[in-house]
């Protein structure tokens, strides 16, 4: 089969850093207090300075900061001049890196470098999240993020699909895992709960529980991609992204059978998730993992979010980039020979994105 | 705690400075043809849908098919009333939601469609919420505001259907626009730059930072250096005088303007600092303002100072000799 002779098809991530995930960041909402330290980071990692990146896309909302153009404030954390090749997307840092990825594919780029950030508790979350829906038949309702979710749990709940047993053994994991991950969100009481305890606890939207629901979260993100020799100079051990793809569902909340995602599905079949040793999924709710496992064709041999996944840290706009950064490090550092990395917009699971990477 | 010293390191001490941050705008929305329709009904107390290509009925309707992508070629009458499919419960409701008393969520298929519509529902406890329950709508006092129009959906068990619509006399006005109003309220933080200026201010001081690596001074300070992406934590004390390296008259009223017009509005750029700070330029007419002039800054009495840029209330000339051009031909 005839192939294009410039383009390069071999990419690796080489690079992630996260800043600590925090339920209340002191930082602004301009991201450059959370990014100025995982650029130091990540670069002291690789080896790299910012005169290396040859593209650089970010993920933010202005909504989330309450003001306009509130990533442009972010760029001053790049140090952008003389200026950079740059770009941004009002999505999870994940698409951004989506970006980066096609950047390099298209040989405008060698290395590229993908941020998110976000400080969700600047405003009421829940509510700012309401207005991703429709403007004419949803947004003029204000239904928050939780409700939409909860409505999807009880669909599922009530066809059989999963218990509210397995919700919980979800947090109980996902907790768990998160202690021993330094970046996650501190660990408030009933971290160490049993499924039996967290059962106990009050429904915070019938029938979600608060352990079921991934915590109001300030963070960022960075992950850095090379081409080719390039990442196999700077990187022992590069995570080669094997499948990219994203899916969307219908904006028509009321259409769509909340119990599936066939978005994820169809990116993940697209992808070859099914590859996948460990899967590190941005599950903000934990029927949502259930529902992405099956999507994914992940069997019960697949580590999911050894992380801790986004129950334990979930910073808007930044906590899927990082779900493919942790997917990533398990391979960099040996722990996995195929890993994939999710990420999630919108209500309910609307958009599911699927990165799938390899060691070579 | 001792004061700030010209060259300090900057401390973190207190919580930078924060306060409420409340945006609003009242969004105008067209509607289109079908949304238009479908408004429209509602302002007569009736419910459409809309049939798609593979003979579902969409309620509420879609705009373009989601297989064909095309409009739909026949709205229909559904509901009122309609079945519950999936619900969940606002114990506290948010500001803007359709009660403000504890309500159910519920995804509700009305009679003769396929999808289901997210809607209130007035239960009055979860207990009497459950899948497959009746509800029928209540509808609100006012007219033509699209999908608020019904205030929220009421169980048949607790609540009589509402009686059907008198036919109002002559031809009713087609609803072609929603207002939806938005506001989001914010706790917006400063950085600890600008916390470190604001709080300088409050003392009559103004205090820049130094970026480490190429020594430009920020006034205001930054967090970062734009040109190098390092931190800019050395603090410098700067003189509140300065020239004006560009301006301009305004002589356009607007709202919210609180010198009468003409007036100046420049870019001063502070003695020691790298970049402008914009402020008003009196104390001379507008037309003896010009650029490379000498300004000082003009202090409100300290009583009324504030962490606040107003606590400067306009800069005015010194009198001093015009700066050079190259001298500050770079910051334009």
């Amino acid at each position: 089969m005839w192939k294009e002779p410039l383009i390069v098809t071999d990419v690796a991530v080489i690079g992630f850093a996260q800043a600590p995930n925090e339920r209340h960041s002191p930082a602004t909402t301009n991201g450059v207090e959370m990014l100025v330290p995982i650029f130091s980071e990540v670069f002291r990692a690789t080896g790299l300075t910012k005169g290396d990146i040859g593209f650089w896309c970010s993920g933010s909302s202005d909504y989330l900061a309450g003001r306009a153009f509130s990533f442009v404030s972010a760029v001053d954390a790049i140090g952008a001049f003389p200026p950079v090749m740059e770009s941004h997307v009002e999505m999870d840092g994940a698409w951004a890196l989506y970006e980066a990825w096609l950047k390099i594919l298209t040989g405008e780029a060698e290395i590229a470098l993908a941020y998110g950030f976000g400080k969700s508790s600047a405003g009421n979350l829940r509510r700012v999240l309401a207005l991703q829906f429709d403007p004419y038949l949803l947004a003029p309702l204000w239904p928050d993020s939780v409700s939409v979710a909860a409505l999807q749990a009880r669909a599922g709940l009530e066809a059989g699909l999963w218990t509210q047993e397995q919700m919980a053994g979800i947090a109980a994991r996902s907790l768990a895992d998160g202690q021993r991950n330094p970046r996650a969100v501190p660990a408030g009481p009933g971290a160490s709960g049993s499924v039996a305890d967290l059962l106990a606890e009050p429904y915070v939207a019938d029938p979600l529980r608060a352990h079921d629901c991934a915590p109001v979260t300030d963070g960022a993100a960075v992950v850095i991609l090379a081409a080719g020799d390039r990442a196999r100079a700077l990187a022992e051990r590069p995570a080669w992204i094997t499948g990219f793809e994203h899916r969307i569902d219908s904006a028509e909340l009321g259409a769509r059978d909340l119990t599936r995602s066939p978005s994820a599905a169809s990116a993940g079949r697209a992808a070859g998730a099914s590859r996948a040793q460990v899967a590190e999924l941005h599950a903000p709710f934990t029927h949502q993992e259930i529902i992405l496992r099956d999507a994914l064709e992940l069997g019960d041999e697949v580590r999911i979010n050894p992380s801790g996944g986004a129950l334990c840290g979930n910073p808007m706009f930044a906590a899927g980039l990082a779900r493919i950064g942790c997917a990533a490090r398990a391979i960099m550092s040996g722990h996995a020979s195929s890993a994939l990395g999710h990420a999630t917009s919108g209500p309910a699971l609307q958009q599911n994105l699927v990165c799938v990477m390899e060691a070579r | 705690m001792s004061q700030p010293q010209p060259t300090s390191q900057a401390q973190p001490t207190s919580r930078a400075l924060h306060a409420p941050l409340d945006i609003a705008f009242d969004y105008t929305r067209s509607l289109g043809p079908t949304l238009s329709a479908f408004a429209s009904a509602l302002a007569e107390r009736r419910i459409l849908g809309a049939r798609s290509a593979d003979g579902q009925v969409h309620a509420p309707p879609f705009e373009y098919d989601p297989v064909t992508a095309a409009p739909p070629a026949e709205l229909v009458e559904v509901g009122p009333g309609g079945t519950v499919v999936s619900w969940s419960w606002m114990q506290r409701p948010l500001e803007g939601q359709p009660l403000d008393r504890p309500f159910g969520w519920a995804l509700i298929r009305l009679d003769g469609a396929d999808t289901a519509m997210l809607h209130a529902v007035d239960a009055g406890s979860a207990e009497q919420m459950r899948t497959g329950m009746r509800v029928h709508p209540r509808w609100s006092d006012s007219r033509g505001r699209g999908i608020t129009d019904i205030a929220c959906f009421v169980p048949e068990e607790q609540e009589p259907a509402a009686e059907p619509d008198q036919q109002p006399d002559g031809e009713q006005a087609e609803i072609t626009m929603i207002t939806t109003p938005i506001k989001l309220g914010y706790d917006h933080t400063v950085s600890p730059g600008e916390d470190t200026f604001l709080r300088g201010l409050a003392a009559g001081k103004l205090v820049a930072q130094r970026c480490p690596a190429c020594a430009k001074v920020y006034l205001p300070p930054r967090g970062a250096c734009p040109t190098c992406g390092v931190p800019t934590a050395t603090e410098i004390e700067l003189p509140d005088t300065g020239i004006v390296t560009t301006f301009c008259v305004v002589n356009v009223p607007f709202v919210g303007q609180q010198v009468p017009v003409p007036y100046v509005a420049a870019s001063v750029l502070i003695d020691g600092a790298d970049i402008a700070i914009q402020h008003l330029i009196l104390g001379c007419e507008p037309d003896q303002v010009r650029m490379g002039m000498r300004v000082r800054a003009v202090w409100k009495p300290p009583e009324q100072w504030d962490t606040s840029v107003r606590n400067i209330d306009h800069f005015e000339p010194t009198g001093e000799p015009d700066a050079p051009y190259d001298f500050y031909a770079h910051h334009l």
